[in-house]
């Protein structure tokens, strides 16, 4: 706890309490030992972005948050609760919504059954009126089958979805992977709309030029752990150090 | 060849019926290996323990065939329910053939034990009254009981399939079977889920064994014969579709009457041999999806 981290040298833009700690989060997917105690929070309000090279284990510190890693050990809290032993279910009721990387849009679902499959876990959740503003390109698509729409198209409804359930934590775990510019951008725009908002968000990222533009904050992940950390103003001043840990 | 009409209508009405089981059958079956990737070998005792349900329902409380409807598949369903909670839930995961072999061992030990109590002879039900006789339709005569089975069954079938295709708890249903680890992220209850559909797929079982126990007696290997066949079913309709399943299910209780009628000989092995034509040139089944 007296150890200086990371945390103390990155300054929160906003000055919201931290709405997700991560202690010493270790994990495993069977035998191999992935997290070897992740340490970060995130605040109420922020957008983070955990950076790092393919298999630093961004991707299993936000299944690990969510619950759904076969193994896993440390302090995690979220809202004031412990969560490190819950189940998923009981994670996503507490108001944390997860997007994951391959998007899972659900083939045996149109797009309609889709957008309404997750349940309300708060109050306030987006409605279909405010979803289709955000995503027009939906609205024509309701009756098709999910996987027939295009990979743009599945990442928003991705997104789409989990913003109907009220959840204000959502982790996004690589959104613009794979799309073009212009969907990209319109992600990015959905992200700083939502940030106005209030929502908190744990980014995954492998495009920082991409997370630039809707960041607070950057941890670098290295072999599952945080090696780095910097405010968005810090960026620019950070780039070398970057471009090494990801070795671009 | 001079057709009769009565016989073939009559082999053609036997065929509906037998159809009408295995669709609602198979139909479990279906649902029970796509949410729980479980060979339900006991589907065949569990619709035994459902006309053995009427059986008793009617014998050692009075309750007749109309409650017996609603009662046994909901009796067996609880069982069925239990049965997931405390064995089968413990095999998520693992390869088929632990599902194959736990409830294959079930089926033994139900079977064992109503043999045990009852022998192999069967027992009698008989057709409740508001069911009896026939009416004369001319080409040929339909009792009226059989009517009914086939009628209901169909209803049943059709009811199942507009539940999961067409509602909001199918879109779950059929999610979780997909995805259950993120439907789960998402909030919704999985293993519930899973508990009730098994629950769903044995009532269903033991729907058809009240709709059966009028027609052919209530014997403790009454199941046993017949799941032999809905497997074979089960196989050439594949996994893919509800309405495959149902299609299916009538559709061979029709060529197996059909048979019956004009090459009796074969009657009993057509659908093995339609078995192994599918699975030589679509193994996946006639509207599964290959994997």
């Amino acid at each position: 706890m007296v150890e200086t981290t990371t945390l103390d040298r990155t300054k929160p833009a906003s000055a919201g309490n931290a709405l997700l700690s991560v202690r010493d989060l270790q994990a495993w997917y069977g035998e191999s030992h992935i997290l070897h105690g992740m340490d970060f929070e995130v605040r109420t309000g922020e957008v983070v972005t955990l950076l790092g090279r393919n298999g630093a284990g961004k991707t299993t510190t936000l299944k690990s948050v969510m619950g759904i890693i076969g193994k896993r050990t440390g302090a995690i809290t979220f809202d004031g609760h412990d969560i490190s032993r819950a189940s998923s279910d009981k994670i996503a009721r507490r108001g944390i919504a997860f997007c994951p990387e391959e998007r899972g849009i659900f083939a045996s679902l149109d797009v309609r059954e889709n957008l309404m499959l997750p349940p309300q876990v708060r109050p306030g959740g987006l409605s279909l009126e405010q979803i289709f503003e955000l995503f027009p390109n939906l609205r024509e698509r309701l009756k098709s089958q999910g996987t027939k729409l295009s990979g743009g198209e599945q990442q928003m409804l991705a997104i789409a979805r989990i913003l109907r359930t009220g959840a204000r934590f959502l982790m996004l775990d690589e959104p613009t992977e794979g799309l073009a510019p212009v969907i990209i951008q319109q992600i990015g725009r959905t992200i700083a709309r939502l940030k106005t908002e209030g929502f908190t968000i744990l980014l995954v990222e492998q495009n920082f030029r991409f997370a630039a533009t809707v960041a607070d904050r950057y941890y670098v992940v290295e072999h599952g752990k945080i090696i780095d950390g910097f405010a968005n103003s810090e960026l620019e001043a950070n780039m070398d150090k970057l471009h090494t840990y990801l070795g671009v | 060849m001079s057709i009769n009409i009565q016989a073939l209508l009559a082999q053609l009405l036997v065929g509906l019926i037998n159809g009408s089981f295995y669709a609602l059958l198979s139909l479990g079956l279906a649902v029970i290996f796509g949410m729980l990737n479980i060979i339900n070998f006991a589907h065949g005792a569990l619709y035994m323990m459902g006309a053995f349900c009427a059986y008793f329902l009617l014998n050692l409380f009075g309750i007749g065939y109309w409650w017996a409807l609603i009662l046994a598949p909901l009796t067996v369903g609880l069982f069925g329910m239990l049965m997931e909670r405390t064995l089968l839930q413990w095999l998520s995961g693992l390869d088929h053939l632990y599902g194959l072999l736990l409830t294959f061992g079930v089926a033994l030990i139900i079977q064992g034990v109503f043999q045990n109590y009852f022998g192999s002879s069967g027992l009698p039900y008989a057709i409740p009254d508001e069911l009896k006789g026939g009416v004369n339709l001319g080409f040929m005569f339909l009792p009226i009981y059989r009517g009914w089975v086939v009628a209901f069954s169909l209803v049943i079938c059709l009811l199942t399939w507009y539940l999961i295709e067409r509602t909001r708890l199918g879109a779950n249903l059929r999610a979780a079977t997909e995805n259950p680890t993120l439907v789960r992220a998402f909030g919704i209850n999985v293993p519930r889920m899973i508990t009730l559909t098994y629950g769903l797929g044995v009532g269903l079982a033991a729907l058809a064994g009240v709709l059966s126990a009028p027609i052919n007696q209530v014997r403790p290997l009454m199941g046993a014969d017949l799941i032999i066949v809905v497997f074979a079913v089960v196989v050439i309709g594949g996994m893919g579709s509800i309405m495959g399943s149902i299609i299916t299910g009538f559709a061979l209780g029709v060529i197996e009457g059909l048979t019956k009628y004009f090459y009796p000989e074969a009657s009993n092995t057509v659908v093995f041999v339609l078995m192994v034509l599918v699975l030589l040139v679509k193994p996946s089944g006639l509207t599964g999806r290959a994997t």
